[in-house]
């Protein structure tokens, strides 16, 4: 299956939770957000949130700005 | 006490700062605390996918505990990119409401697009959010945020990042005159006396990043920013004495003076 993270293509063999993904990216335990096909993922359920072929993710962080 | 009230919270200081375009985090950190500001501006960016675990966050640098978070929107051209931005933002920071708006219009100016910003300033506000919304100096737009529901009006003194300092004093003081919320003043500060002019008018407290960020000394210049914000607001509330072209009035008594009959 194949998932959109921040805009680049990513190939799993299983659907993956998305704190399975966020395992795989290192992302664990950081503070991130996450939006879904445009909607927000609220952090109390990336445990739950079994992840589908074609889905569209975009995880964001706080950074230095003005 | 004189705070700076924003959203029925006070604040000491009347100086917000932005975070970006520092050396480092710690050159970051030593302005910031230089500064004096309470309320740090934030960007919300895609995670760098496969950084090194352990790498050092904004968010070590600058806790959430010590100060208050303002994400902002920057690099936004649309409205609805700006709201999906503080959606993001409000769950990245455990439901913090307060926000700057920004959307720009064009890349090389970096001019707010009014038309997107008060679209997206009506969608946030009626989301529950606290909106500090950056505008061009048009007293008729601030207005019209301030209607909508936005907490602050943040007009620019003149365009982000340019430091050309104030170039239209009559049309902030309208807006200062028009408005109930605080008005700041946010882009275009280029030194100490700039931020000093936009307190002296009766502004509410002033933003700024590459002043700071992109002195030769930053630490050194978020200092003077600090002194000239609480200088320039000093002045504002003690009234300053008209101006003249000439008066006749010396300072010194004109009776008592030697050598006459």
């Amino acid at each position: 299956m194949q998932l959109t993270v921040n805009g680049t293509s990513h190939s799993f063999e299983h659907s993956p939770s998305l704190a399975q993904l966020l395992e795989t990216l290192s992302l664990t335990g950081k503070r991130v957000a996450v939006e879904r096909n445009g909607e927000i993922v609220p952090r109390s359920q990336f445990g739950e949130t079994q992840l589908a072929d074609g889905d569209k993710l975009e995880i964001v962080v706080a950074v230095g700005g003005g | 006490m004189d705070n700076l009230i924003i959203a029925g919270k006070p604040y000491s200081s009347r100086l917000l700062v932005g975070t970006g375009k520092y050396k480092d985090f710690d050159e970051t950190r030593r302005a910031v605390e230089a500064s004096g500001a309470q309320i740090v501006t934030v960007a919300i960016r895609r995670t760098n996918i496969g950084q090194t675990a352990g790498e050092p966050s904004l968010l070590d640098a600058l806790p959430p505990s010590q100060y208050t978070y303002l994400p902002n929107t920057a690099g936004c051209y649309s409205a609805d990119d700006a709201i999906r931005t503080l959606r993001l933002a409000r769950e990245l920071l455990d439901g913090h409401d307060l926000v700057k708006l920004e959307v720009l219009g064009d890349p090389k100016t970096l001019y707010p697009n009014m038309v997107e910003t008060l679209k997206a300033a009506d969608v946030l506000v009626k989301d529950g959010f606290k909106v500090m919304v950056y505008t061009s100096d048009d007293p008729i737009i601030a207005k019209q945020l301030e209607e909508i529901g936005c907490v602050a009006v943040m007009p620019l003194a003149s365009l982000i990042g340019s430091g050309m300092g104030i170039l239209n004093p009559w049309n902030l003081q309208i807006i200062i005159d028009n408005a109930k919320v605080p008005v700041i003043v946010d882009a275009g500060v280029g030194t100490a006396s700039d931020a000093a002019i936009a307190m002296e008018l009766g502004c509410d407290g002033v933003l700024m990043n590459t002043a700071i960020a992109g002195a030769q000394n930053p630490v050194l210049m978020a200092s003077a920013m600090r002194k000239a914000v609480e200088a320039g607001r000093e002045a504002f509330l003690a009234g300053r004495m008209p101006k003249k072209l000439y008066s006749a009035s010396p300072s010194s008594p004109t009776t008592g003076l030697i050598g006459k009959p």
